[in-house]
């Protein structure tokens, strides 16, 4: 016990003393908390729209008129020419072509029907999907504007009409920052809690303080424990600042109990801080720990639900989802922070990281070598 | 052969790493408060001779004891009975010179007074009592390594071992340095030293000197002078590092 405190006070002091560590305790959390959630954001803007309109007539102005008057698209170019708004798009300037053809008007009022065509960019997927599906929106919305107007409404609709109205459980105003902000919080845990503890260790195998470690007395658990403590003890301040941070400028206030997401992340913490080790372990320099993490972190973030849904991941991604703890602690955020879960609902999410603890802790003391 | 006399012993103690045989064989033992010389050109195999006494590395085979203890079972005994320092400096540059040494004494279980009493012998000792609560990062690296080899001996080991000690240190700092080495001597540590100056060769009671990690030759400096007939250690040195086939790191 004397000698863990001796580690403990060394550590401690070493840390605070650390300009970049306090650094990224402080001003990482912040920024990310109050930067990222304002641009990280699944809705598309200001999509750039080239309009063909061969037909000049009433009709097509006034689609033009209400696709540009929906806020989401900007007229780029209103044009004459298809070729001349193709280039647009190879120049990227361009997201969306819609090309009105001549006779648009005439056909449509004659033949009560008519044609547009679209061209996409797809170049960004994103864009290009949520454009098309919102000009293609906006058209069977103005569609059935024109048909209200010709049709005499009858009593009784001849057509069968379906509407659906909906209401958004948990979330119901669609908010975002909802969504991200427990989100990134999570991010920010995982890296003071594996990889800044990793950082430490491989520091102190790069300027050789490590070996004079060894040939003291001091037992493996104990230099373990040391070294584990100080940054299981950062983990929960930074969790704590972050939920500061998302009450204060986002006013996010979890539904659920504090005592529920402190309790997770108490033990989320212990199987990051394991896998840290672990890292630390299998790399000898600083760069190395560094780039392994960088690696890691990627495949932790795209593959855990935080930016794209799980669902929608083809069944081997889904697969690696289970063993990614990243996983784990976004889902419980967000049942507690957006459903006010209670720790009961939250039982196997806390049994499965625990195990990941238990496996990646024993995986990196047997690893830690005293001696070669 | 072991007597109540012996610090070290070993015996055909070698260590290979894959097809390379970093130490080939080597036996020899060094008496209770003497000073050893254990020299070598680079790549000759002393640090990982070194390495294996401390407890740091498992032999491949031979026989070895350190203070008593066996080098493949007892290692947490030894490590307990020595002292080390490193060829990389290994104190904490953020920490303060007190925090340093408090830190040591602690870890080897020393208690609050011994580690009082003692820093503030060590401070004067060392003249370092102005700068005991500046970080390490900021001292001389002469002071360093004095420090260092101080925070080495403060738990009273029975044995030092001194990697390369005195590399890249002023002369007039590295007789200090000397002078330091020679009273922990009188005191009764046994000292295990590495180095590539020959003329601390000179100050040492006996000095073996490794060659492709084998120890070629082991006497007294005077002895070995005359043995290989020439004036200085140098030229022993040089006579016998010349037939070295391994090219050094």
């Amino acid at each position: 016990m004397r000698t863990l405190r001796f580690l403990l006070q060394k550590e401690f002091r070493q840390i605070f003393r650390d300009p970049s560590i306090i650094r990224i305790i402080f001003m990482m959390p912040s920024i990310q908390l109050l930067i990222l959630p304002w641009a990280a954001d699944y809705e598309v803007k200001n999509i750039q729209l080239s309009v063909v309109d061969h037909d000049h007539s009433q009709y097509s102005r006034n689609l033009v008129n209400k696709v540009t008057s929906s806020g989401y698209f900007r007229l780029q170019d209103y044009s004459g020419s298809y070729t001349n708004a193709l280039q647009q798009v190879e120049h990227d300037q361009s997201d969306l072509v819609l090309e009105i053809p001549v006779d648009f008007e005439k056909k449509l009022i004659k033949e009560n029907e008519s044609t547009l065509f679209m061209a996409i960019n797809a170049i960004n997927g994103v864009k290009a999907n949520l454009g098309g599906a919102y000009l293609r929106s906006i058209i069977q919305d103005y569609n059935r504007e024109v048909r209200l107007k010709w049709i005499q409404l009858p009593r009784y609709s001849p057509e069968l009409q379906v509407n659906v109205t909906s209401s958004n459980w948990f979330n119901p105003s669609m908010n975002y920052k909802y969504f991200m902000v427990p989100g990134i919080l999570v991010v920010l845990v995982t890296m003071v809690g594996s990889f800044l503890a990793s950082l430490n260790i491989v520091r102190e195998k790069e300027i050789g303080t490590i070996e004079q470690i060894n040939v003291t007395p001091v037992k493996k658990y104990h230099f373990i424990l040391g070294k584990l403590i100080p940054f299981w003890i950062l983990g929960l301040l930074i969790l704590t600042i972050g939920l500061t941070i998302a009450r204060v400028a986002y006013g996010i206030m979890p539904l659920g109990s504090l005592l529920v997401i402190y309790t997770f992340a108490a033990v989320y913490l212990l199987a990051v801080l394991g896998l840290g080790l672990l890292l630390s372990t299998y790399t000898s320099n600083q760069q190395q720990a560094m780039l392994l993490s960088f690696f890691l972190m990627m495949v932790f973030i795209l593959l855990s639900g935080l930016y794209t849904s799980i669902d929608s991941m083809p069944a081997w991604a889904r697969a690696t989802t289970k063993i990614n703890p990243v996983t784990y602690f976004i889902d419980v955020m967000r049942m507690v922070v957006l459903k006010g879960s209670g720790l009961k609902d939250i039982s196997t999410h806390i049994y499965t990281v625990l195990g990941f603890a238990v496996v990646l802790n024993t995986w990196a003391v047997i690893n830690y070598k005293k001696r070669s | 052969m072991i007597t109540d006399n012996t610090a070290i012993y070993a015996e055909s103690l070698t260590k290979r790493f894959g097809d390379f045989t970093a130490v080939d064989a080597i036996s020899f033992d060094v008496k209770k408060g003497e000073i050893f010389g254990f020299l070598g050109a680079n790549g000759a195999g002393k640090t990982t001779a070194m390495r294996m006494l401390c407890g740091l590395s498992i032999p491949t085979s031979g026989k070895a004891s350190v203070a008593g203890f066996d080098v493949y079972k007892q290692t947490e005994q030894i490590k307990r009975n020595i002292g080390y320092m490193s060829q990389k400096f290994s104190l904490y540059e953020d920490l303060t010179v007190r925090e340093n040494i408090r830190f040591y004494a602690g870890i080897y279980g020393k208690s609050d007074a011994f580690i009082k009493e003692k820093t503030a012998f060590l401070l004067r000792e060392l003249h370092l009592e102005a700068e005991e609560n500046k970080l390490v990062r900021s001292l001389p690296l002469g002071w360093k390594q004095k420090l260092a080899f101080s925070v080495a001996i403060f738990h009273e080991p029975e044995i030092v071992f001194l990697d390369e000690p005195t590399g890249g240190v002023d002369p007039v700092t590295r007789r200090e340095f000397w002078n330091m080495i020679y009273k922990a001597a009188e005191s009764g540590i046994t000292i295990f030293v590495t180095t590539h100056y020959m003329d601390e060769a000179e100050y040492c009671n006996r000095v073996s000197i490794m060659v492709d990690g084998r120890i070629d030759a082991l006497d007294t400096p005077g002895q070995l002078k005359k043995t290989f007939n020439v004036s200085s250690m140098d030229e022993v040195f040089l006579k016998l590092a010349r037939q070295a086939k391994r090219s050094g790191d």
